[in-house]
């Protein structure tokens, strides 16, 4: 389970989250919507520590950083081995092959025998479809290729949580359906994931549960035939109306 | 003028032709021996200097970001030969004497050092933070997130411009002459100071290092063509 208590992100004068509290059971995918500037992505690199949360408790599955205090590096770390992120604009390393890729982080991080990493990032790569191009390098990947790369990346280290920051957003229409695909299969198999998106039918089709943020709180949580047929709150209703 | 009385007097032809061949040997030499050795020496030990004085400038820490500003600084703003005579003339003063091309090595190592300094942090600093990042999304310590991802990519950014200092380096090691290294340049003083063929002794010396730096342009372009291949 994931649990967020009381998190609060501030820049300088700016305050982008004002307290968030959030409970994510194991294998539940949640998807966060919400308007640009809402603080969806903040919450999101706050819960891999991309950035430090001005306070608040993170806790994945029993481990949990208490951002009031300061938190040393190396438990920053550690803790991020629990999180998995995709990022809306891949970050692949450039200079490595696919495989290379997604066998960095076990061989690095977790000391793992070279060639058991590369069994693991193959098989990886061929569960995202992309056992053909696995000694290809990002610069010779689409943008959808480029992305299921960064999902294999992110499994290889096995992390509690899957977190997606906008993964579609940067791809060309027609390569939007292979990432999705990829996300719909990993949410059947039982992994928990934090999706911030724009794709609604993504939301209807795999989440259990949708989060709608603004102005650095959540305004409300439903699930999603509810908040897409029913939204509690005006500012949901006002932001789905302008969306659809 | 100087052309025409070579070829009117056969007699001095055959002179200066001979100087010519004869001087080759020492200052190839002195190339070899010398001013190869103190290049490739002194590149290395500065680049090693110049890449933790890069980390030195971004790292968080105040006093080490301050050593590596004044110790740039100080480089920069004064003058290499000076630097030079600094270690070999002056150090004896407070005790320490050392050899020629020890004290050449420190000199030139001091000058790699903070002028690449510049051109690596330049370089780590054009990775994209998504990069940072991406190292520590999979759970990378700075240290590793720098070794596996960012020095890797900062290492090609750099290549051209760290192949100029190179270059220049190879060219610079003529001033460790003036602090008694026998290498080419100073080889060349030598002979051309016996017979007195200054013009023909230092175009010889002048056309060896265009020699050398042509091939070291033309490796770097091959380095650069092999970095490129994927990025």
């Amino acid at each position: 389970m994931i649990s967020i208590k009381g998190l609060h992100k501030q820049f300088d004068q700016l305050e982008v989250l004002k307290g968030i509290d959030l409970e994510v059971g194991k294998g539940k995918v949640v998807v966060v919507i919400g308007p640009s500037g809402s603080g969806k992505t903040t919450m999101l690199r706050c819960l891999n520590v991309l950035e430090i949360p001005t306070k608040g408790i993170i806790s994945i599955e029993g481990h949990s950083l208490d951002f009031s205090k300061n938190v040393p590096k190396k438990s920053i770390a550690l803790f991020r081995r629990l999180t998995g992120m995709v990022f809306q604009n891949y970050n692949l390393f450039p200079h490595k092959t696919a495989l290379e890729n997604v066998m960095e982080g076990p061989v690095v991080v977790k000391g793992m025998d070279k060639s058991k990493a590369r069994e693991k990032a193959a098989a990886l790569l061929q569960k995202v479809g992309l056992g053909d191009k696995m000694d290809y390098y990002p610069s010779q990947l689409s943008g959808g290729q480029q992305q299921r790369v960064g999902i294999a990346r992110a499994l290889a280290m096995e992390p509690e949580v899957m977190l997606f920051d906008e993964p579609t957003s940067a791809l060309d229409p027609e390569l939007v359906g292979e990432v999705l695909r990829v996300m719909k299969d990993l949410a059947q198999e039982g992994m928990t994931m934090i999706v911030v998106t724009h794709e609604m039918r993504f939301a209807r089709e795999a989440a259990d549960e949708v989060i709608f943020m603004d102005g650095g709180v959540v305004v409300e949580r439903n699930k999603p035939e509810e908040i897409f047929t029913n939204p509690k709150e005006e500012r949901t209703r006002k932001f789905l109306n302008m969306i659809q | 003028m100087y052309l025409n009385s070579i070829f009117a007097d056969p007699e001095r032809t055959a002179r200066l032709m001979d100087i010519a061949k004869t001087s080759l040997q020492p200052m190839l030499e002195g190339a070899i021996m010398n001013t190869i050795p103190l290049t490739i020496i002194s590149f290395i030990v500065g680049i090693i200097l110049a890449v933790l004085t890069a980390l030195a400038r971004i790292s968080q820490g105040k006093v080490l970001r301050g050593i590596a500003g004044v110790y740039v600084s100080a480089i920069r703003g004064t003058p290499l030969l000076v630097q030079l005579f600094i270690i070999f003339y002056g150090l004896p003063n407070v005790g320490i004497t050392l050899d020629p091309f020890i004290s050449a090595v420190i000199g030139f190592s001091l000058s790699v050092g903070a002028y690449a300094s510049e051109i690596i942090r330049a370089a780590i600093l054009s990775i994209p933070k998504g990069q940072w990042e991406a190292g520590y999304s999979i759970g990378m310590t700075y240290a590793q997130a720098l070794k596996r991802i960012i020095l890797p990519q900062a290492a090609r950014v750099s290549v051209p411009p760290l192949s100029n200092s190179f270059i220049s380096l190879v060219k610079d090691t003529s001033l460790a002459s003036l602090v008694l290294v026998t290498e080419m340049f100073r080889r060349a003083q030598e002979i051309a100071s016996r017979n007195y063929e200054f013009l023909l002794v230092y175009t010889e010396a002048a056309l060896i290092y265009w020699v050398i730096c042509f091939f070291l342009s033309v490796l770097q372009q091959y380095m650069e063509k092999r970095l490129d291949r994927y990025v």
